[in-house]
């Protein structure tokens, strides 16, 4: 873009080029064009939803009861991106619970409901008006904290788009407008163009851009009038060093839908395209809506959060069809009150345009940031969609697909619920645009088609992303119940090797036993029966006691040998003593035995299975220790 | 109160297929009439039979695979089918002839493939072509035109010929197009000017010869470059209405102009020229009505051109060395042919899809 001429004092024309495709539906911004935008009375009852934008909910800080004033913060600012909202008007918080949303969906979420006290006192404002001696950060901050956020299509937090956006080269304040109906653009131009490009000033100090161009669609004369007044206006009190920093321009760009989609703006003013899964920051370029540049104005020059928006009131249900000033969170019920709304059987009510709108089931919801028309035609006006019709391949959806698609494939792909080929031919690229339903002589609902399709592939890909993790995890288990087998395997056999080992020592004992005829070897049975280990104590302490006796009555016949001179007498001694010797031992040795037993037999137990514990546990530790080294 | 629910976009151009189908049919009105003026009342029963058997099949096929039949016949394209196939006949040719090429389109090339928008092949043409290979005969008897007939047959004697073969006076259809040249003394079977000069060049006539012929008063042949004026002008009239692009009739006639014109440069005696190409035969027929059927069409921009250029090209090879002396009906069901191929290698690049092409 820096190849743009810079300003020279005239409106240098740019060179324009052109999208593929596009289409020329009727326009029908009059009659709600001719009127200045309006004011209605404060609603009662405001419903404000937590979330009326991309990112992440932000957390209440008011509750029932509190009493705030207009421009209050109802919701904490700067939680991952999310946007505060702000109360509308002076009034008392009376519920926080869910609300039906303004939602293509229908469904209900967060908000904060609050009963205006009808005397829209404001609250504290901090303006920022000397911005250019803040740094970024400071301004971006305070953008975030007014809940800026695009006032043109999907809500995006402004603060955001802005911080992402490195090396802008072209800022483009768009201000197409270019889906029938819709006015609320158009009006903000003619009445607040030097509000727009003061914002556009700020945008353009903050990204550095060397150039902003304030795109607008040829069929609103007024507004190209009145902005490229502002513009001039705004020049001669640039300083010179300002002006020869950038350029800044009104641009008339030729009427064809969907001219003012981000992308088809971009490829009109700059040739370019914005690469597939790229941001037009990736060429260069930063898109904001021209209702945002005048949201952005307020917030810094006066500190006034985003509370209100400009909505077109429009369609021939609508007795007195207008644009308006409507504060955000008044009931959609509320605004149509006020322009003569008699609906008809069956009557649709749509928030947008014809083209991309979604119909409302009833009127309770809201009027939220993104929120720039209500449309409510007759049947007659904007007829319902025909009968569905086969599809006779005439190719006029490709002819009119502004993103170079073809809508014919993609919609039998979608039929064959085809998502490899959905995706071959990049129905992701599709921006639902409409004007291949819009000239189809089969009235097939494309993009319903294409939306089905879409939603069916996201699921899609979170089904597959979910499937792949319960994989993984069921993989990991099975690797973790294999291993352990193994383990358990491993520690078996280790276990009866250990039992065979032992099994093969007590044997050679038993046979080393049998061979030296000994009964010594008692051990290997003491781990296994105490009552014979204490029976075989008792035989050993009573061998032993033998022993000794032995001794005694060899003595004794020692003594007795003395005295063997006599051996009649010696001989009857001796066997007088081995009697008595005899009947002392069998004495002791059943007293013995009694006493024994009895003592031993509890204790014994006890040591046994404490020794069979011991020798488990160092088995159980052998067999892993040998585990571990393998 | 709640409302009623409904998916973008809620605005449509309002121009279904039965809009289209009737303004074709509306653009075919100055060829038939030019057709019914030099050739008489023959064209214009040929149409009504068509029109009554192709409704009846249609009816009956859609009844038999389940559809609704009331929305089916409701889209006229059948209508146009069994119209485009009536006026590509020749006009006296016997009732069975059309009765067999229109069931034959309509339950065989249309139905048996799918129905509306499933067809490979053009119904018409495929109708056409099964009768000029199975009915040669009665597929070129065309009619002198009223210029240098003796008389053409009335209203009654034209259904008489069409359902009977004689007309109340006891002539047959031979008879009929039997022409007193006046050069010779026996009149001779008339012939079309196409097939005039294929002859003629066969026997080794030079093209100024050939022409010399009383078919060509005029610049293409007698009666015949109305006939192609008249479709033409009902082409640029469905142009203007914006039923069909330029691209297919463009690149069909600047296809064969410009082969045509080669020949008449390398071989002018041998070969015929522009005009004749252009005017004479079925050429604007083929390039405005015929060719740019969307259903049996290539889809892009550029496979538009590929194709109709496809068929421009078949066009001038298969009369100029072909073994028939027109040759619309063969050149567009060979481009049918093509279309998948076509379509597959002619797919737009995406918005931001460029570098990945590149």
């Amino acid at each position: 873009m820096s190849q743009v001429q810079k300003y020279n004092g005239q409106d240098a024309d740019i060179q324009l080029w052109t999208f593929p495709g596009g289409i020329h539906p009727p326009e029908r911004k009059a009659p709600a064009n001719q009127e200045p935008i309006r004011r209605f009375p404060l609603a009662d009852e405001f419903i404000i939803p937590l979330r009326q934008h991309i990112g992440a909910l932000s957390e209440v800080q008011v509750s029932v009861g509190d009493h705030v004033r207009k421009g209050d913060l109802l919701s904490a600012p700067g939680i991952e991106h999310g946007l505060p909202v702000h109360a509308p008007t002076s009034g008392e918080i009376i519920e926080i619970g869910e609300f039906p949303l303004n939602h293509p969906s229908g469904l209900s979420g967060p908000g904060i409901r609050l009963r205006s006290d009808h005397e829209d006192t404001w609250g504290q404002r901090h303006p920022l008006p000397d911005y250019r001696n803040q740094s970024h950060l400071t301004v971006l901050e305070h953008l975030q904290r007014m809940g800026i956020a695009g006032l043109g299509g999907a809500g995006f937090p402004t603060a955001r788009k802005v911080a992402g956006a490195r090396g802008i080269d072209c800022l483009i304040i768009n201000g197409a407008e270019c889906e029938p109906y819709i006015a609320a653009d158009d009006r903000l131009m003619r009445e607040h163009a030097a509000e727009i490009v003061r914002g556009s000033l700020i945008l353009q100090w903050m990204t550095h851009a060397s150039s902003i161009l304030i795109a607008i669609e040829d069929n609103k004369p007024e507004a190209i009038a009145a902005m490229r007044e502002a513009v001039a206006q705004t020049r001669e009190q640039l300083s010179a060093e300002q002006q020869s920093d950038f350029v800044l321009k009104v641009v008339v760009i030729p009427t064809k839908y969907p001219s003012g989609g981000e992308r088809q703006l971009i490829q009109i003013l700059t040739g370019k395209q914005v690469p597939a899964h790229g941001l037009p920051a990736d060429i260069g370029i930063l898109m904001h809506n021209t209702g945002t540049a005048w949201a952005i104005c307020r917030a810094i020059e006066h500190g006034e959060p985003l509370l209100e928006r400009v909505v077109t009131l429009t369609g021939e249900s609508i007795g007195s069809p207008c644009t308006a000033w409507v504060p955000l969170g008044t009931p959609v019920q509320h605004v149509l009150a006020h322009v003569d709304f008699t609906p008809e059987a069956q009557q649709r009510v749509i928030i947008g345009g014809p083209m991309m709108g979604f119909t409302l089931p009833h009127l309770q919801v809201p009027v939220i940031k993104t929120t720039n028309c209500i449309l409510a035609p007759t049947r007659k006006e904007l007829p319902p969609a025909g009968q569905e019709m086969p599809c006779i391949r005439c190719g006029a959806c490709a002819d009119v697909c502004p993103a170079s698609l073809l809508p014919q494939q993609l919609y039998w792909l979608a039929n064959a619920q085809d998502y490899d080929g959905l995706k071959a031919h990049h129905l992701a690229d599709c921006i639902e645009c409409g004007a291949c339903a819009y000239v189809c002589p089969s009235e097939i609902p494309l993009v319903q088609y294409y939306r089905q399709a879409k939603a069916e592939m996201r699921e899609q890909a979170i089904e597959h992303h979910k499937a792949e993790i319960a994989r993984q995890r069921f993989e990991a288990r099975q690797a973790r119940l294999e291993r352990e087998k193994e383990e358990r395997l491993e520690r078996h056999a280790q276990a009866a090797k250990a039992r065979e080992e032992a099994l093969a020592a007590r044997k050679q004992q038993a046979e080393q036993r049998s061979a030296s005829g000994t009964t010594d070897d008692a051990m290997p049975d003491a781990n296994s029966d105490p009552v014979a280990s204490a029976v075989a104590r008792a035989k050993a302490r009573k061998a032993e006691r033998e022993a000794a006796r032995n001794e005694e009555s060899s003595a004794v016949t020692g003594t007795d040998t003395v005295q063997a001179q006599d051996p009649k007498k010696a001989a009857v001694a001796a066997a007088v003593a081995r009697a008595k010797a005899r009947k002392e031992a069998q004495a002791a040795a059943q007293k013995d035995t009694e006493t024994n037993t009895e003592a031993s037999t509890p204790e014994d137990k006890k040591k046994a299975a404490v020794a069979a514990a011991v020798a488990r546990a160092k088995a159980r530790k052998a067999a892993k220790q040998k585990d571990e080294d393998s | 109160m709640s409302f009623f629910i409904a998916s973008s976009p809620h605005h449509h151009m309002r121009r279904n297929t039965a809009d289209l189908m009737r303004l074709v049919l509306l653009a075919m009105v100055p060829g038939v009439l030019a057709q019914w003026y030099f050739f008489g009342w023959g064209v214009i029963l040929q149409i009504a039979l068509a029109i009554s058997v192709a409704l009846a099949a249609e009816a009956l096929c859609l009844l038999a695979r389940n559809r609704e039949a009331s929305s089916g016949l409701r889209d006229y394209t059948a209508v146009v089918t069994a119209a485009l196939l009536a006026i590509s006949i020749p006009p006296l040719a016997p009732w069975w002839v059309i009765v067999i090429g229109t069931l034959f389109s309509i339950v065989i090339v249309k139905h048996l493939f799918g129905g509306v928008g499933h067809n490979i092949f053009n119904p018409a043409m495929a109708g056409y072509v099964l009768l000029l290979i199975s009915f040669p005969a009665q597929m070129t008897s065309w009619l002198p035109p009223v210029t240098i007939a003796h008389e053409l047959p009335g209203f009654w004697d034209s259904v008489r010929l069409l359902l009977f073969g004689f007309t109340g006076d006891g002539y047959s259809l031979e008879q009929i197009r039997h022409v007193d040249t006046g050069a010779m003394l026996d009149a001779v079977v008339m012939a079309t000017p196409l097939d005039h000069i294929k002859t003629e060049l066969a026997q080794g006539f030079t093209l100024s010869e050939a022409k010399g012929a009383v078919i060509f008063q005029g610049v293409a042949g007698s009666g015949w470059q109305w006939v192609n004026l008249a479709y033409l002008a009902g082409g640029l009239y469905l142009l203007k209405q914006r039923v069909i692009s330029w691209h297919i009739p463009g690149a069909l006639l600047g296809t064969l102009a410009v082969f045509a014109l080669l020949g008449a440069v390398f071989a002018p005696d041998q070969l015929p020229n522009v005009d004749i190409h252009l005017f004479s035969g079925a050429t604007m027929l083929a390039a405005f009505f015929i060719a740019t059927d969307p259903v049996s069409a290539a889809t892009s921009t550029r496979g538009k051109l590929i194709y109709a250029a496809l068929i421009g090209l078949l066009i001038y090879v298969i009369r100029t060395w072909g073994g028939y002396p027109d040759a619309v009906a063969f050149a567009v069901l060979l481009a049918n042919l093509c279309v998948p191929v076509i379509d597959q290698y002619t797919k737009p690049t995406a918005y931001g899809h460029h570098e990945e092409r590149s």
